[in-house]
């Protein structure tokens, strides 16, 4: 974006007479310094890098590779999970020499990265959310996600202690494994706190729909949720939203407090920074980066934004104690016994799925207590 | 051009070539000069915010048409707009707006794959010869109804399109989450991946599928079927004075329903294409703005069948060229969006120059 400024027409005027300089020197200017630790680096976002959200989190990550010393980054935003992304993909590798590609929406891997990069056995194709699969996919592919699920948990026991309604909401886009673990994680965190807090999903069936995110938010507070949470690509519309209603926010993606400093309560954030300057810097050095990387709160992958001024004592002291259990690793928020909603057995007695369990990759209910139908 | 030429000269006759070469030239030049005037109008307004045109235009032209990869480029951007704009384009000449494209691509996308999966075992051409009629049936039925809804009831074709492409959206959302779910798509609902025999490969010799053959094709198609047959001769017609072609007995109840379908087909193959060049499988993938662009295509080239490849290419290129420019000039993604906007306002201020310029007409008739 364009930094507000007011122009004199003197700086018109100079602009005018430097393009032509620019556009030579531009023609002449090798645009990849030829040295050996030197490495050039694209990230592609499916929406705007400034959406308060899914694409931000990465945005925010890779404008932490800038500081490593001979990296180049090259980003492209709003690129459809077409052959758009394909063309895109290749430009970056044509025009700038890139070599390590970071394109990051969940449509991305299959068929477009899979389709490009046999073709180009030398790059790597770095992609977030796939099940990278050895044997049937490329070896210059590789995959990566964050347990984020842990995040939800610990918005739900922020917001657990901050509802006086007992209802907490959720906006959430489809009903997929990655989301429903999302909503069962917030009402679980709740729950641990009272066990008789519901919470009402609602499923606007598209990643980004900012009216249906905005009908969603006033229907949950209408049907009485004092805390709303969501996991849509971009939170912004269901926090101001809600913010606009008197309700507590609980923030994902990334950090959403300054759209509602005095009610966000925390929120479960992408680390992607730590991320992306692990496997730059391992490109860097020479090394390889797995081909399937998971991690968690312990790990760096996650983070939880600052807790606001509105939570209480007894809710930081809570939420410190879970946060410390998870950091330890292997927690497990799906724990029996424990029944979906309709009443069948997802967890026995005694039977637990700790973060890092690969079922969880593969849910299709939601928990009892969760008001709400994943068809 | 001079009046001393006397009828029957050799000079009178190059004099009448050149005056029906300007005429002709009017539907190129006019067109061309707003084309200019919007890409300097542009540059006028990067100057202001203080970047470079003469890098922007040199980074448009490098990436969308400096080499051929660039035109790989373009072209693959091009293919899915052809038959999109084309569902905006034939109702056009009869008098219809219709900008529910949208809804025509993804149904078609969604029948084809469908189609795939309930049967899987057909041979090649069979099965893809399958995928595309469905889907024709898909589009050609959605926009159709459309049509037909237009013509017996009144109802207002444009709002009803754009509705209706929502509603189609909204299908498409539930088929493929919900009774043609592939089970091992977890977190991206899609119908099963179509095997191979049901895929569309590139052109010999350049990186891009065949749908922009197709697209080509049914682009010239539909111009032979406007401007050379009878029925595209009645279509015109009816574009051009409905009552006139009630008064002519012409069937224009017959005419409307029948290019609406014919549009819609041609955006439901761009589906199908879609599912069976890109991305293997039905999906949410599926809506992603071509329709919307098909509109503005369809107007830019005047609902000209064959002016379609040109604009087509040209707003490809701008696409195309969207990512050099981010990452070269650190301008936002919504720069080409800038740029597309003022070659249109160019382009329809210079549709109110048609007709009015004096150097276009015939001399002597004045």
């Amino acid at each position: 974006m364009y930094r507000k400024r007011n122009r004199s027409r003197r700086d018109v005027l100079k602009a005018t007479a430097g393009m032509a300089a620019v556009a030579t020197a531009g023609t002449l200017m090798p645009w990849q310094v030829g040295r050996a630790a030197s490495l050039t680096v694209g990230f592609i976002y499916v929406g705007p890098k400034d959406d308060y959200g899914y694409n931000q989190a990465h945005a925010e990550g890779a404008a932490a590779l800038r500081s490593i010393e001979g990296v180049t980054l090259v980003e492209e935003e709003n690129v459809s999970e077409t052959v758009d992304v394909q063309k895109s993909m290749e430009s970056m590798i044509n025009f700038d020499g890139v070599t390590l590609l970071f394109p990051t929406s969940f449509g991305y891997f299959d068929p477009h990265i899979l389709a490009l990069a046999p073709g180009y056995p030398d790059l790597r194709f770095q992609h977030c959310g796939g099940l990278w699969t050895a044997g049937q996919h490329p070896t210059n592919v590789g995959s990566y996600f964050g347990y984020i699920g842990m995040g939800q948990y610990l918005n739900g026991i922020v917001a657990g202690h901050a509802t006086t309604s007992g209802k907490i909401g959720f906006v959430a886009a489809k009903p997929i494994p990655q989301v429903l673990l999302n909503v069962n994680s917030f009402l679980l965190g709740a729950r641990s706190v009272d066990s008789s807090i519901t919470c009402q999903v609602i499923f606007t069936g598209e990643w980004s729909m900012p009216v249906k995110e905005a009908e969603a938010t006033n229907a949950l507070i209408d049907q009485g949720a004092d805390v709303v949470t969501c996991h849509v690509d971009g939170p912004k519309v269901v926090m101001e939203t809600a913010a606009g209603r008197g309700a507590w926010l609980c923030g994902y993606h990334a950090n959403q407090a300054p759209l509602a400093p005095a009610q966000y309560l925390t929120g479960a954030e992408w680390n992607w920074a730590k991320v992306y300057q692990d496997m730059v810097a391992a490109t860097l050095a020479g090394g390889t980066i797995d081909n399937f990387v998971r991690g968690g709160l312990a790990e760096g992958f996650i983070k939880m934004s600052p807790l606001g001024p509105a939570v209480s004592e007894t809710a930081r002291n809570h939420f410190e104690v879970a946060r410390a259990e998870i950091m330890q690793g292997g927690f497990a928020v799906i724990r029996g016994p424990l029944k979906d909603n309709r009443g069948n057995v997802v967890a026995a007695d005694g039977q637990s799925f700790a973060e890092t369990d690969v079922a969880l990759e593969r849910m299709d209910y939601l928990v009892e207590g969760v008001i709400g139908s994943t068809s | 051009m001079t009046a001393a030429a006397v009828p029957g000269t050799p000079d009178a006759a190059f004099d009448r070539s050149l005056a029906a070469a300007r005429r002709h030239g009017e539907a190129v030049i006019v067109p061309l000069g707003a084309l200019v005037a919007g890409l300097l109008a542009f540059a006028l307004f990067l100057g202001i915010v203080g970047r470079s045109p003469a890098e922007f235009y040199g980074l448009v032209y490098q990436a969308a048409y400096g080499s051929t990869f660039a035109w790989e480029n373009t072209l693959a951007r091009t293919a899915p707009l052809l038959l999109a704009a084309l569902c905006t384009a034939l109702p056009a000449r009869l008098g219809m707006i219709m900008i529910g494209g949208e809804g025509a691509i993804v149904l078609g996308g969604v029948a084809a794959g469908i189609f795939a999966m309930l049967y899987p075992a057909l041979p090649g051409v069979l099965g893809i010869g399958g995928m595309v009629a469905v889907a024709a049936l898909a589009g050609g039925t959605w926009i159709g109804t459309i049509g037909f809804l237009r013509h017996l009831r009144g109802v207002n074709e444009t709002i009803a399109s754009l509705l209706m492409a929502y509603v189609a959206i909204a299908l498409m959302n539930h088929l493929v989450e919900g009774p043609f779910r592939d089970a091992a798509s977890l977190n991206k609902p899609s119908t099963a991946p179509l095997s191979d025999g049901f895929r569309i490969g590139t052109i010999p010799g350049l990186d891009v599928h065949w749908g922009l053959a197709i697209g080509i094709a049914a682009c010239v198609l539909c111009w032979v079927l406007l401007e050379r047959t009878t029925w595209g001769f009645a279509a015109r017609i009816v574009g051009g004075n409905v009552r006139a072609a009630q008064v002519q007995g012409l069937p224009v109840g017959r005419l409307m329903v029948g290019f609406s379908v014919l549009g819609g087909a041609c955006a439901g193959i761009a589906g199908m294409i879609e599912v069976a060049a890109v991305h293997g499988a039905a999906n949410a993938s599926l809506a992603a703005g071509y329709g919307y662009t098909g509109i503005l295509i369809a107007f830019l080239a005047r609902h000209h069948m064959l002016a379609i490849l040109p604009v087509a290419t040209l707003l490809a290129g701008f696409e195309a060229a969207s990512g050099l420019v981010q990452r070269r000039m650190d301008l936002p993604d919504a720069t080409v969006l800038v740029l597309q906007g003022m070659v249109f306002v160019a382009l329809l201020a210079g549709e109110a120059l048609h007709g009015r310029l004096a150097w276009f007409r015939a001399p002597g008739r004045q």
